[in-house]
């Protein structure tokens, strides 16, 4: 009787394992629209690379604007992410910890540049920090010191439309976090602020981190509230989404070569954080 | 008995106390919380260890919460080491970083961020010891739980056994008036549960203030404890040592607890009728109302009624199950009583849930002591 037994045993061992069969079965209804839309996102894309003129790349990418335009964008990024950080850590953690009226209003408040039209936020700034503005009129009178169309306006813009990514993911990373590890502090003699330096801020690192990743990105590619309130200044507050802007009204190669430059430095950054930070799949 | 005269203005200590020497911590800990309320009088003296026993929701994590200072008392009284730390009915609050405390937890939760020696060296950290100092007491303190080697780890390299005693001496190496101890034992597998339960007995003898031991583990409390505090739902509902308290459960969490049958009843001389109806004939001579507790071993199992034998009474088998070496049996009759049979006795009697059979149990193997009585030590 060993025979037959080993006749119906081999079969079922050589069958493929079920996880393979069910890909059979992925329905059309399913399939049909995720193809679509994987096409629709990479395929404006891949026209990028097409249309690139790669023979005369290198001497375009050489032009001293691209250099000065992408060396504003990362140096404004890089700075308003710095200012979303210094202030934007702390408004998490008020949300986050600390049970005050008012919490869900406040909370409401800090998505709102999320949602509202970049333009729209670059005339909000404009009407508090220009030069007739509530607070930039005192600035200009007190100090001599004028934001709107210069590189710290840009800086201000990229930090406005920004900073609700930062205070989401931080949030929601200190919302995850145990707090428990804080009373254990507490128990061992630590007070709310060595807490928060030596105990907080080390645990959630990982979502700091990855808020200040998605606000980098946010700030290099933020267009509407920049050109409203910073204006388009060559070398002053032109940056690369605006350089490409103005560059496809006079020479669409030149705002192609612009365009793959933002898309290799995003792509990248994105890339090289990503395993680190973001989680792989 | 009278407060402590050390102590002027603290409340007199609870009756029952169980000695009038200077206790460390001094607190009557009274948390209301909707429905639960709290009021657990409480004194330890230095180098004891008591532990508090009770089942899940008694209010053993409440009571460690308000020692700690990470929930306040919202009546009530806690002193520690002369230091009034929480009156809420004068208005006085010290937060939990200002206390004299140390807190093993549950799950140690030690900083995953930290090696092993520096989260031992938090805490001599913040009471203002330089780096170096820091990190010194650390490393003796890890010396003496027999993980200098250990010392460069983060918590996620080290056992369950290890964090334990890294949890252990981050606690202690703050030199605190009370140790806190959450279930100390309880994320251990068996075996590692051995071998620290036993270091654990030796670091709490050399430690020289006061521990409370929260466990719902009889024997954790046993090894480790020289007094036992039982709460149910929020109240004492026996204290003393722990040979008392094993001998005469008084509630019958607690006769579960150490695994006697408990009943109450009314004694006349040698007999006391049971609450279900039921005439015992006791060893010990009582009056009025009393406890009685004996063994499931001390109950033997017929299938005929046994002559002679004055406490009989039949039985109805409503559960069997694995005990040790022998089958516990399940009960059911005048009085719910659980019996172990060898299983030598078992193959004979065939017991099945649903079979009823005869049950006895020989006076001079039961104990009976007053009910009435204030649970004491």
């Amino acid at each position: 009787m060993s025979r037959p037994d080993l006749v119906t045993v081999t079969p079922a061992r050589s069958a493929p394992p079920p996880q393979s069969r069910r890909t059979g079965r992925i329905p059309v209804a399913l399939l049909l629209p995720a193809a679509l839309g994987l096409v629709f996102l990479v395929l404006p894309l891949a026209g990028l690379l097409i249309r690139t003129p790669w023979s005369t790349l290198p001497q375009r990418l050489t032009e001293p604007g691209v250099l000065t335009a992408l060396r504003l964008s990362v140096q404004a990024a890089t700075l308003a992410t710095l200012l979303c950080l210094v202030l934007g850590v702390p408004l998490a953690w008020l949300l986050a910890r600390i049970d005050f009226p008012g919490r869900r209003l406040v909370r409401a408040l800090v998505t709102v540049p999320l949602v509202l039209p970049p333009v729209v936020g670059g005339v909000a700034l404009l009407l508090v920090f220009g030069r007739r503005g509530i607070l930039g009129g005192w600035l200009d009178s007190a100090f001599g010191f004028t934001l709107p169309f210069t590189t710290a306006g840009v800086v201000l813009a990229e930090a406005f439309v920004a900073m609700p990514f930062l205070v989401i993911a931080v949030e929601g990373a200190l919302r995850g976090a145990d707090v428990r590890y804080e009373e254990a502090a507490a128990t061992l003699g630590a007070g709310r602020w060595t807490t928060f330096t030596h105990v907080t801020l080390p645990l959630v690192a990982p979502g700091i981190a990855a808020g200040a990743v998605l606000c980098w990105a946010r700030a290099l590619g933020e267009f509407g509230a920049t050109i409203t309130f910073a204006g388009n200044f060559p070398g002053r507050t032109q940056t690369m989404p605006l350089a490409v802007y103005l560059a496809l009204e006079t020479d669409l190669e030149a705002a192609i070569v612009l365009s793959l430059v933002l898309l290799t430095v995003s792509v990248a950054i994105l890339a090289s954080l990503r395993d680190r930070w973001l989680g792989s799949s | 008995m009278t407060g402590d005269p050390n102590c002027p203005g603290v409340d007199p200590s609870p009756p029952g106390d169980p000695s009038p020497g200077p206790a460390v911590l001094d607190a009557h800990l009274v948390v209301d919380r909707g429905t639960f309320r709290l009021d657990l009088p409480l004194t330890i003296r230095p180098g004891e260890v008591v532990a508090l026993l009770g089942p899940n929701g008694a209010g053993k994590t409440t009571a460690l919460r308000a020692l700690a200072g990470l929930l306040s008392l919202t009546g009530g009284h806690l002193s520690l080491a002369g230091r009034h730390l929480d009156h809420p009915g004068r208005r006085i609050w010290t937060p939990t970083e200002q206390r004299p405390i140390g807190v093993v937890f549950q799950d140690y939760l030690l900083f995953p961020h930290l090696t092993a020696l520096d989260n031992v060296a938090f805490g001599p950290r913040r009471q203002g010891l330089d780096r170096q100092r820091a990190r010194q007491r650390a490393a003796d303190w890890l010396t003496r739980v027999g993980l200098a080697e250990q010392a460069r780890r983060r918590p996620r390299h080290l056992s369950g056994g290890q964090a334990q005693r890294v949890a252990l001496a981050r606690a202690l190496a703050v030199e605190p008036a009370l140790l806190l101890l959450d279930e100390p034992l309880a994320a251990l597998d068996a075996r590692t549960r051995l071998d620290t339960r036993a270091q654990l007995q030796r670091h709490l003898a050399d430690h020289p203030g006061a521990t409370l031991l929260v466990t719902h583990d009889l024997i954790d409390a046993v090894v480790l404890a020289d007094r036992l505090v039982v709460i149910e739902q929020g109240r004492v509902v026996q204290m003393g040592d722990v040979a008392t308290v094993t001998a005469q459960p008084r509630t019958d969490y607690v006769a579960r607890l150490v695994g006697l049958n408990l009943h109450r009843g009314r004694a006349d001389g040698h007999r006391v009728l049971l609450a279900g109806g039921l005439h015992l004939v006791t060893g010990d001579r009582h009056e009025g109302e009393v406890l009685v507790a004996f063994a499931p071993s001390a109950v033997a199992l017929h299938s005929v009624r046994p002559d002679g034998s004055p406490n009989s009474w039949p039985a109805t088998i409503t559960g069997v199950h694995r005990h040790g070496d022998n089958l516990r049996v399940q009960l059911d009759g005048p009085v719910t009583v659980a019996a172990d049979v060898t299983p030598g006795a078992a193959a004979q009697l065939r017991p099945a849930p649903g079979r009823t059979l005869w049950a006895a149990v020989e006076a001079a193997e039961t104990r009976v002591y007053p009910a009435s009585a204030v649970p004491t030590g």
